[in-house]
């Protein structure tokens, strides 16, 4: 049974990017009909990746209508044009094509891998299904089955009950605080119609975001461009998505559930992508909670005390509510202690800042390790969807380490001392903690 | 196709997609061994200037002395806690500092090591690592707290989670004799009382060059690797190992069936596994066939299970079949379902028992098995993407006793395998064989 049991859950680490030793050459490619992507030519292997997001994701969604985009992106490849679900699948597996979806809370995305020598019925498989999805009754039903009993399942997991009671405290009354997968009632009332709506209203060539890797030139990109994205309407009006204020500040919550470990998430607000500062709030983070083996929070929790085996903090910089915030899992005795260490690092963090060795440390980490991500085509590829939805440029990989080597220990205290604030950390529990009392009643989620 | 939820068999499937060894001539590994025994395999990916460096060692948790379930794994943290000449949590403090990042795993078979570093950086990594082949240091100041670190990571993956202690428990049924039988990460008790002397031991055992196997990936030519894996790991003397328990398995006598009540559990869930050989056990001619019966029955939406019982007969929300063979013990064949919300469990049950009845008495077809080579042989190529992937199907080969020849040769012989092959596959896994059932079931709170 190859089971791993990795040492370090590689958990939620927050991507960002590139040292100048990497030549990635990415080119702007505008199609005849207007449509842009990036483009990183590479014929290392015979494999073309197409990566590409529309702007508005699961957060969008209307009220009641929790999972729409969800479920919707699910059905994108249930059948399309005259292929029923089986024929379009049996089409894309017959060719070994990859062809995906899935929605995040501010995009839904798509995701294009297919030999080059299926390179032509590949894009015809995507332009179906983001132009002529069917949604049979049959398939709808399939897909809601599946989500419920998937919604279902997650309703007894504590990961997923502390993270969406979390949301719900720090984001009362905002979508951020709605899961992106809905829940069961609200994926019940979903209608086929609300399905439709969601496609003519999302995916417009406004919203559209492209990233291509593979053997493929500019010129020879433009006209696929426009035979997968081309008939596309222009835009289409879109939902404002409010400014969300970050709540419950300084409250415990515990959601009783009977299980030897409680597991914790805690946090508080963070800073924007487009923050100056966020480069500042991204290596302090780093310091204090991030992947790898050696933050503080990993050596205080973990290394010195044995408190945990996963403990992290990461930056979430969405859009209407950037977050920092981080998790851990304890036995139900030791869950007062563990808050208490984490409680210490921030508060340290935040009154004395780091050390300009440590500094140093992180840089060289974050700009050494950033080429690590290009792993595949379709790494790649997704990579330049983000620098265009953050608008970070097209030299962003040679400026990046510009940006990391330029924060200053001056910074880092600084960001600290606004972001940092141990007293009004939001914090939920979930499990059957001995030693610790909610501040405040537990908000009810609906499962 | 949304979310297909196999809550049994995840910990069996979590490297399937990548795991699929290559096409001949598609990696183009170069191989060679060190003067002490220490196989390195070298596979030249230059999209990126990074390399991935991992040693294998070929000792699991399956090799663990009677009584002492988790040594492996808990050894497998250990080597993170200094040497010689390493403090504590330096090792780490290094590679991160150099840009790297790295890892560790446990399998029953084998225990691995890696980091991703650029490229320049690969000589530091090898003299790292060869440092904590011989020169690993423990002290009760580090084993203390690392021992909770472990029961926390076994409250975390098996006593939150249901599902995993059923599939425990399935193990245990499963294999009667193989050390398969016991958890990687080890029994609570029996990691309550591992000593530094019983962790000292087993490394001293086990971890020698000559039960290693090293391979890079990456932006790197043998060339280089050559003369620094000489430095580092050529002077590491071999050294005699433990001879090793050959087990066997004796042929189940019994169905089993295994049920959990959890009040935890929301949707029930229903699993059964077969034991099979593996690509080196048993009757290993059978292990290429049984790949591709996998793929008929599970390969994706239009395979035959999830096609006839979620989408035609709508009696289950998820359903489908895994093989696995990559191991130096007894494979496994399973199958597993979920009925549909509100669905009635034995109606799935019923309906996957005459799938696998049916598949004993008619077999699969030709066109069948067809589809699925051309799947499985262009999964190889996929293979090729990534600069880390190569790394992880070698070591896994290597570490069970495969060959760099096997992985290379692996879209061939998948090609060779006909309808007649996966039938007769059927026959000796399936038929008249006893199996274990699994079935995790909700249980209203007392």
């Amino acid at each position: 049974m190859p089971k791993f049991i990795n040492t370090v859950a590689a958990v939620m680490l927050v991507f960002a990017i590139a040292p100048p030793v990497l030549a990635v050459e990415v080119e702007r490619v505008v199609s005849p009909g207007g449509i842009e992507a990036w483009l990183v030519r590479d014929n290392s292997v015979p494999i073309t990746a197409i990566e590409f997001s529309f702007r508005g994701g699961g957060a969008s969604d209307p009220a009641g209508k929790a999972g729409l985009a969800d479920m919707t992106m699910s059905l994108l490849d249930e059948g399309a044009g005259d292929l029923d679900s089986q024929a379009f699948q049996g089409r894309a597996e017959s060719l070994s094509i990859r062809l995906s979806f899935n929605a995040g809370r501010e995009t839904v995305r798509g995701s294009l891998k297919t030999l080059n020598r299926n390179r032509g019925e590949a894009l015809e498989l995507l332009r179906l299904a983001l132009t002529a999805p069917r949604f049979d009754a049959d398939a709808v039903q399939r897909i809601r089955q599946q989500i419920v009993v998937s919604l279902s399942r997650a309703s007894s997991n504590p990961n997923s009950v502390a993270g969406r009671t979390w949301r719900r405290a720090v984001f009362a009354g905002h979508p951020y605080g709605q899961p992106v997968s809905g829940t069961q009632k609200s994926i019940a009332g979903l209608s086929i119609d609300d399905m439709r709506n969601f496609v003519a209203n999302r995916f417009t060539r406004q919203n559209l975001i492209v990233g291509v890797v593979g053997d493929i030139s500019a010129q020879s990109l433009g006209p696929i461009l426009d035979q997968v994205f081309g008939a596309l309407p222009a835009a289409a009006p879109r939902a404002h998505l409010a400014q969300a204020t970050i709540g419950s500040a300084g409250e415990t919550f515990i959601v009783e559930m009977d299980n030897p470990q409680s597991v914790v998430v805690f946090g508080q607000a963070g800073v924007a992508r487009n923050d100056p500062d966020y480069y500042a709030a991204y290596i302090m983070n780093h310091i204090l909670g991030g992947g790898g083996f050696s933050s503080r929070l990993y050596q205080e929790v973990r290394e010195k005390r044995g408190l945990a085996y996963s403990v992290y903090s990461y930056l979430n910089p969405a859009r209407r509510g950037a977050l920092i915030s981080g998790g851990v899992a304890t036995r139900n005795d030791r869950v007062a202690k563990t808050l208490s260490v984490i409680r210490q690092e921030w508060r340290r963090m935040r009154e004395n800042g780091v050390a300009a060795t440590e500094l140093a440390d992180a840089k060289t980490y974050l700009n050494g390790s950033y080429p690590l991500r290009l792993s595949s085509t379709s790494a790649i590829a997704r990579m330049l969807v983000g620098m265009q939805y953050n608008d970070l440029g097209r030299d962003y990989i040679e400026r990046r380490a510009d940006l990391i080597n330029a924060v200053t220990v001056a910074d880092i205290k600084r960001v600290a001392q606004t972001l940092l604030d141990p007293d009004r950390l939001t914090v939920v529990i979930v499990g059957k903690p001995k030693d610790i009392e909610p501040t405040a009643r537990t908000p009810e989620i609906e499962s | 196709m949304a979310r297909i939820v196999q809550i049994f068999v995840t910990s069996c499937m979590l490297f399937a997609g990548i795991a699929a060894p290559a096409h001949a001539a598609v990696f183009n590994p170069q191989s060679f061994t060190l003067d002490n025994g220490m196989q390195v395999v070298v596979v030249t990916n230059r999209r990126v200037p990074v390399v991935t460096h991992m040693i294998w060692y070929k000792v699991g948790a399956m090799d663990e002395p009677p009584g002492k379930s988790g040594l492996a794994h808990y050894l497998e943290h250990l080597m993170f806690k200094g040497t010689k000449t390493l403090k504590p949590g330096e090792f780490s403090a290094i590679v991160a500092r150099n840009g790297g990042q790295e890892n560790a795993f446990t399998s029953q078979d084998y225990t691995g090591y890696y980091q991703s570093v650029a490229a320049d950086r690969l000589e530091l990594m090898m003299k790292l690592e060869a440092d904590r082949m011989t020169n690993l240091v423990l002290t009760d100041a580090a084993i203390e707290p690392e021992r909770q670190v472990v029961i926390e990571e076994r409250r975390s993956r098996i006593d939150n989670d249901p599902s995993a202690m059923l599939g425990e428990q399935v193990a245990a049924a499963l294999y009667q004799n193989h050390p398969y039988r016991n958890p990687i990460i080890g029994w609570r008790h029996e990691i309550e009382t591992r000593s530094r002397q019983d962790l000292l031991d087993f490394y001293r055992h086990w971890y020698a060059p000559n039960n290693a196997v090293l391979v890079i990936s990456g932006d790197v030519t043998v060339d280089i690797v050559r003369p620094l894996a000489e430095k580092y790991y050529g002077v590491i003397p071999a050294r005699k190992l433990p001879k090793r328990v050959v087990w066997r398995e004796p042929p189940p006598a019994a169905d089993r069936h295994v049920v959990l009540k959890d009040p935890r559990v929301r949707q029930p869930a229903w699993s059964r596994r077969f034991l099979a050989p593996s690509q080196v056990y048993g009757q290993s001619e059978h292990a290429y066939a049984l790949r591709v019966l996998g793929e008929i029955l599970s390969g994706g939406a239009t395979s035959r299970l999830h096609r006839t019982l979620v989408v035609e007969d709508k009696i289950a929300v998820s359903a489908g079949a895994w093989y696995n063979g990559r191991t130096r013990g007894p494979g496994t064949f399973g199958f597993y379902a979920s009925p549909p919300p509100d669905g009635d469990i034995d109606a799935t049950i019923a309906a996957v028992n005459a799938q696998i009845d049916t598949l004993i008495a008619d077999g699969v077809t030709e066109e069948e098995v067809a589809k699925a080579v051309r799947q499985l042989q262009d999964s190889a190529v996929y293979a090729r993407d990534s600069y880390r992937t190569p790394a992880r199907v070698f070591g896994a080969a290597l570490a069970i006793g495969r060959t760099v020849a096997d992985v290379e040769a692996w879209p061939e012989r998948i090609g060779a395998v006909d309808a007649g092959a996966v039938n007769r596959a059927i026959e000796f896994v399936f038929k008249n064989r006893r199996s274990v059932t699994a079935l995790l079931l909700p249980k209203p709170a007392s």
